[in-house]
């Protein structure tokens, strides 16, 4: 890209960085300044990067201007601005979706002059991480505003391309402005700057081509589009670790069967039969799931349970199969509750090893040891144990205080030694006594109540008993979170009770479900239920 | 600095005469500094100026080559004092400092010096800390000029003309007998650029010749008769002095004069911002060739009267860009027109911004109605800059729909492996059982406990404050105590004496946390007294515990593991409860990991690659035993503890989940088991270049569990397709 030469305003090339502490911002700023100033021109970058250098978001701000041969340094500079003016920005360049969407807020970003190239990951806020449900920002709502803001868009998941290269962001964000074409900058005046630089330059060139790859046929494909007048989609969505793709879906909808092992074809034949396709996904899930968790018998109690609704939603249902699915998926996650049990069988599986094992990165030379920082409190060991020892357990004072004392202060085990190993493993084997354990017992009965709740409210307000149904995820998390949770579900479920017949009553249900899930201790909740 | 290397910047500080020197701001700086002969260098190190700091400490070959004394002051106040060695010697000094917040700390010795004058040159670098990323309240350097009567240079955003200020900043100071400050604003000293260097200059008297030949005059020392006759002198000679100086040097600089009838006038530091906001207007080119006359003052105090009657009375109306406020120029030129009887429009903060930073948007749109009024022909009103083009008529206008809702702040945070956070997490645990307290904080990193995860704190009144902060809040029948924080920073700085002293000697019960993390570590990372590093040029390794102790404190304790979050707890607990009378003291010690990691990852990448068992250590969460409520991370706040997509096909709430950037510290694990929290937490080790032990052993653990792995996988046989 030349300068702004032919406009009368003349001003030089510029370009915005934004990025976070630790990302490199000021080496890539480095770079460029040096490739420019090897290349003729006058540059100049200013950053403020304060406490931001701690996490917090940094805005580098170049500017370059060439040789028009009245430029001499000391005597006669181009005046560089140390300020990005909002409509007046060339490039700009965001190391994650969150930090373009600060950029288009800014005003940085516009129709006319600007490319925005913007890395897709996210890294998410305080804010985001904090929240007790999901709390994550619409990343469709910002990519869509970048499309709408931006003259050309250059989208990817750069920081895969560092992580993959074993570089850092800041070298695949310099490909990608080279591979942009928007510098009047040659690919081998790029990479000539990152050799200069001199620190990890081959992971940085490594990073740098494969980005200047994606970027450049980004362009390409833009180009065509606008010759060809058909709109090029960036890229669809990717499917996130716990999503099932599309045609998957399909195939299971069309065929339970499919999706389960020898034991469940049973149950999943009756599925078929007797489910809506809306909600066959979702069941299916959920007789692996119980089943997992322990026994076909235990799995085939779960579809009863959802069974009982499929006619309920056809009564009174709006479409969408909103109270079946969220029943269905409710179900399975509370019949499969965490408890001792569970936890150690899920830890001592050969596919967490595995998994454990890949992104602690371990390779064929190293060895791996794995320390499981576990707490169990009496409550919990007597939950675990049959019913009469259990309540036994709590009874007595003595017994509890010297559980209490072997572990107030948590233990540390290695999974990984034979010891600790057995330990757990032993523990993963009680499942058969589970069913006559204090806990499933109190768990089924309240499963009940719940489910009770929801079917006496169905005819009544179909979206009320679809909240009660969704209020099930506020109890969530272990010991004092998982208390919490319950007490703030109870109060809810009253309060259900009580405005059940109000017609607004789904919308106070839902109100107070996310209230729940907006503090530690309900404090939130707490004051809603007052008003 | 301990953990940090500046030999690429102290090798540029060699450039000689005619070679190019390219670098930041601050470092050019640094660069003039030895260009100019200066014979000592003193200072405080804070953001924007702790590089100079940090290059010249890095410096010792070069600066004793020189024979210049560079020395980290104890605070602001310290090295403003040590410029006195240019009250009786013709000594040229700088120091630097933070501002205004250094500038406050500094100004009972700046008062001092600015009093009896000066004979070497003495210059006061000042890190003007405004506008954007600013850490600190929105205050003028400006004020300090004026009141002590201490010439201000703000000179333009350019190396040239910043590394060309310190020389005139030198002569000044010498011609009018007053010590000069230099404003740098903080966009300045990280402004990355060129200039031509010089050969650095000896100091011609040297500090040796001024301590084996001592001068005294009492007509310079501070005390009445004397200090009647400074201020008399300060306006009857060392201003006049000033003022030749500055129109004789043309300091002040006068472009395209007689253009227009009608001006703008700004400060030195805003010129590059006036020239884009005009060119962008189709009033100037990239050059600066501007189609409107422009007054720069690259000193904006004292504002010399001639010059601007001589550029506002062939004039119908100036502009006046002046950024920060009170309006101190703005009153100033108006006091000046008025007695001159020059009856010129002077605009000013009627068309730009009251408060706030001086960017081009608020500039543009300040200049532009200026000249709307003046010269409305000059502008071509189709063709505006899209700032101040409305919404929605241009194609280059600015969008309207912006994605508000998906943009959260980014705050600062506790890095990872932050050995502060665990403190915090500590204290909101303790305080789940003692109920809440009275914070008082301090300045630091550990300041951002005001932020979310950790929302702790309830004042901060300063550097080394904290428990100063605290100090009325004293109520001996009240069954709360209070808590404050300092950091070992702030503590040397001043807070041994105005926050421990302080409550020793009025019997303050309250409790008092000193985070002792071995560097001045939100500045950078500089050695202190306390610093765990050995240091050629620094005497470190003095106890903070036994500070504490000399000055009478009984109750006093040193954590040196802060990542025991319980043994933290507990501590906490008892320092809130304990019956015994007078201040506790905890000292929380642990190395900033910052360093630590400068330190320890070249050692470790070395010891790798010479086949040295080598253990590194991260935290894992298993997603499937995660229910996604985030309670670990609402008690951390870890920027490698974070949130993604559930791997499970039911739920719905993000895991936590951690990052690879993890370093082990094992707060993680420590505070699921404090906060008894949830099983999830794991800690991986991963063992390279093992040795035989670890090997057999390994071979034996895989044999037996892999064996029982593939039972349990056999009786899931069935389930899945």
């Amino acid at each position: 890209m030349k300068p702004n030469l032919k406009s009368p305003q003349n001003r030089p090339i510029t370009l915005a960085l934004l990025a976070m502490g630790g990302e490199g911002g000021g080496v890539l700023a480095d770079w460029a300044i040096d490739m420019a100033e090897q290349n003729g021109y006058f540059a100049q970058t200013t950053s403020v990067p304060g406490v931001a250098q701690r996490t917090g978001t940094t805005v580098y701000y170049l500017e370059f201007y060439p040789d028009d041969g009245q430029g001499k340094l000391g005597v006669h500079e181009p005046i560089l601005s140390t300020m990005a003016t909002p409509g007046e920005v060339d490039i700009v360049v965001a190391s994650e979706l969150m930090e373009a969407g600060r950029a288009i807020s800014r005003g940085f970003v516009t129709a006319d002059v600007t490319t925005l190239i913007a890395s897709t990951n996210r890294v998410f806020s305080m804010t985001e991480r904090t929240a007790s449900g999901d709390g994550r920002v619409d990343s469709e709502a910002i990519l869509k505003s970048a499309k709408e803001s931006a003259k050309n868009l250059i989208a990817a998941d750069f920081a895969q391309v560092a992580e993959d290269t074993s570089s850092v962001i800041s070298a695949a964000l310099f490909g990608a402005i080279a591979g942009s074409g928007t510098l009047p900058f040659e690919r081998q005046h790029f990479i000539e700057a990152i050799e200069r630089g001199g620190v990890g330059v081959k992971t940085s060139v490594a990073a740098f081509d494969k980005s200047f790859e994606i970027a450049e046929t980004i362009v390409k494909n833009q180009g065509r589009a606008k010759t060809s007048g058909i709109p090029i989609e960036i890229s669809a969505r990717p499917i996130t670790p716990g999503e099932i793709s599309p045609a998957d879906q399909l195939k299971i909808i069309a065929d339970p069967s499919s999706a389960v092992g020898s034991k469940l074809k049973e149950l999943a034949d009756e599925i078929k039969r007797d489910f809506p396709e809306s909600v066959r996904v979702m069941a299916v899930n959920g007789i692996k799931r119980t089943a997992d968790y322990q026994s076909i018998k235990y799995a085939r109690q779960y579809l009863t349970r959802v069974h009982d609704l499929i006619q309920l939603e056809s009564d009174h249902g709006n479409g969408t199969a909103r109270l079946l699915n969220e029943t269905a998926r409710y179900t399975a996650l509370w019949m499969t509750y965490e408890d001792t049990i569970r936890v150690a069988d899920l830890k001592t599986r050969g596919s967490r090893f595995n998994r454990v094992s890949k992104e602690a990165r371990i390779n064929d030379e190293q060895i791996m040891e794995v320390r499981e920082y576990l707490h169990p409190m009496s409550e919990e060991i007597a939950d675990t144990l049959p019913t009469p020892i259990g309540k036994w357990i709590l009874r007595t004072k003595p017994v509890t205080k010297i559980i209490e004392k072997i572990t107030q202060n948590g233990m540390i085990l290695n999974t990984a030694s034979i010891g600790g190993y057995l330990l757990l493993y032993t523990l993963s084997r009680l499942k058969p006594i589970r069913p006559r354990s204090l806990r499933f017992n109190l768990e089924q009965e309240r499963i009940e109540i719940w489910l009770g709740r929801i079917k006496k409210f169905t005819p009544m307000n179909y979206d009320l008993a679809c909240e009660v149904a969704e209020c099930a995820n506020v109890i969530k998390g272990y010991g004092d979170t998982h208390r919490n949770g319950w007490r703030n579900f109870t109060s809810i479920m009253d309060e259900a009770d009580k405005v059940a017949n109000n017609a607004n009553a789904a919308l106070r249900i839902k109100e107070l479900r996310i209230a729940a899930l907006a503090d530690e201790d309900g404090s939130k909740l707490r004051e809603l239920l007052v008003v | 600095m301990a953990e940090r290397s500046f030999a690429t910047e102290v090798g540029k500080l060699r450039a000689s005469a005619g070679e190019e020197f390219n670098g930041e701001g601050i470092l050019a700086v640094t660069k003039a500094l030895l260009q100019s002969g200066v014979a000592y260098v003193g200072g405080y190190q804070g953001a924007p100026i702790s590089h100079l700091m940090d290059v010249l400490g890095d410096a010792k070959e070069i600066l004793d080559e020189l024979g210049v004394h560079f020395e980290n002051s104890a605070s602001e106040a310290t090295a403003a004092a040590s410029l006195a060695a240019s009250v009786h010697y013709p000594l040229r000094g700088a120091v630097t400092f933070k501002s205004t917040v250094g500038t406050n700390v500094a100004s009972d010795a700046l008062a001092n010096l600015a009093s009896g004058g000066v004979t070497g040159g003495a210059l006061i670098i000042v890190g003007e800390d405004y506008g954007e990323g600013s850490s600190i309240m929105q205050e003028r350097s400006h004020a300090f000029a004026m009141k002590s009567q201490i010439w201000l240079l703000d000179p333009r955003p350019n190396l040239t003309a910043i590394v060309d200020s310190v020389d005139i900043g030198f002569r000044l100071s010498e011609a009018s007998n007053s010590p000069v400050m230099l404003q740098l604003r903080l966009r300045s000293c990280h402004l990355h650029g060129r200039f031509i260097a010089k050969d650095n200059i000896k100091p011609s008297f040297t500090l040796r010749h001024a301590m084996e030949n001592p001068v005294r005059d009492t007509n310079r020392i501070v005390l009445p008769p004397a200090s009647f006759l400074h201020e008399q002198e300060k306006i009857t000679k060392r201003w006049p002095a000033a003022v030749e100086f500055i129109k004789d040097n043309k300091i002040n600089e006068l472009f395209a004069d007689g253009a227009e009838d009608f001006g703008i006038v700004m400060q030195g530091g805003v010129y590059n911002t006036v020239i884009r906001a005009l060119q962008l207007l189709g009033l100037s080119d990239v050059y600066g060739n501007s189609k409107i006359p422009l007054y720069i003052l690259n000193v904006t105090y004292p504002i010399v009267d001639d010059e601007v009657v001589a550029f506002a009375s062939s004039k119908r109306g100036i502009l006046l860009v002046e950024e920060g406020q009170p309006d101190y120029i703005e009153q100033n030129i108006n006091a000046i027109l008025r007695r001159a009887g020059v009856d010129t429009a002077l605009h000013g903060k009627d068309l730009l911004p009251v408060a706030g930073e001086y960017t081009p948007a608020a500039v543009i749109k300040g200049i532009l109605e200026f000249v709307r009024k003046f010269g409305p022909q000059l502008l071509n009103e189709s063709n505006l800059p899209a700032i101040v083009t409305p919404m929605g008529d241009k194609p280059n206008s600015i969008k309207s729909n912006p994605p508000t809702e998906q943009i959260h702040g980014r705050p600062p945070s506790f890095c990872t492996g932050c050995p502060e956070r665990p403190i915090f997490t500590a204290l909101k645990l303790a305080e789940r059982e003692t109920g809440k307290h009275h914070i008082s904080a301090d300045i630091g990193c550990h300041l951002f406990s005001i932020l979310p995860p950790f929302n702790i704190g309830a004042t901060t009144m300063g550097y080394g404050l904290g428990a100063a902060g605290a100090a009325a809040l004293h109520d001996p029948t009240s069954e709360k105590r209070t808590i404050s924080f300092m950091g070992d920073g702030g503590f040397w700085h001043n807070g041994l004496t105005s926050g421990i002293g302080n409550a020793v000697f009025n019997k303050n019960d309250g409790l008092l946390v000193v985070v002792d993390n071995a560097y001045s570590a939100a500045t950078g990372g500089q050695d202190i007294l306390s610093s765990s590093a050995s240091s050629e040029i620094r005497s470190t390794k003095h106890p903070i515990e036994r500070a504490v102790r000399g000055v009478g404190v009984e109750w006093a304790k040193t954590v040196s593991n802060t990542f025991k979050v319980n043994e933290m707890k507990k501590l906490f607990k008892d320092a809130l409860t304990t019956k015994e009378q007078g201040p506790k003291v905890i000292v929380a010690q642990s190395e900033c990991t910052l360093n630590k990691t400068r330190r320890e990852r070249p050692i470790t990448a070395k010891k790798i690659k010479e086949g040295k068992r080598v253990v590194r250590e991260r935290f894992g969460i298993d997603p499937d035993t995660c229910t996604g409520d985030h309670s670990c991370i609402r008690i951390n706040g870890c920027p490698s503890l974070t949130i993604a997509a559930n791997p499970d096909l039911m739920r719905k709430d993000p895991v936590a989940t951690i990052l690879n950037t993890c370093v082990g510290c094992g707060l993680c694990g420590e505070a699921a088991h404090a906060a008894v929290l949830c099983p999830s937490f794991y800690k991986t080790s991963a063992i390279s270049n093992p040795s035989i032990w670890d090997r057999s052993k390994s071979k034996a653990r895989n044999l037996i569990i892999g064996s029982l792995q593939r039972g349990l996988d056999r009786r899931l046989v069935g389930i899945e397709a």
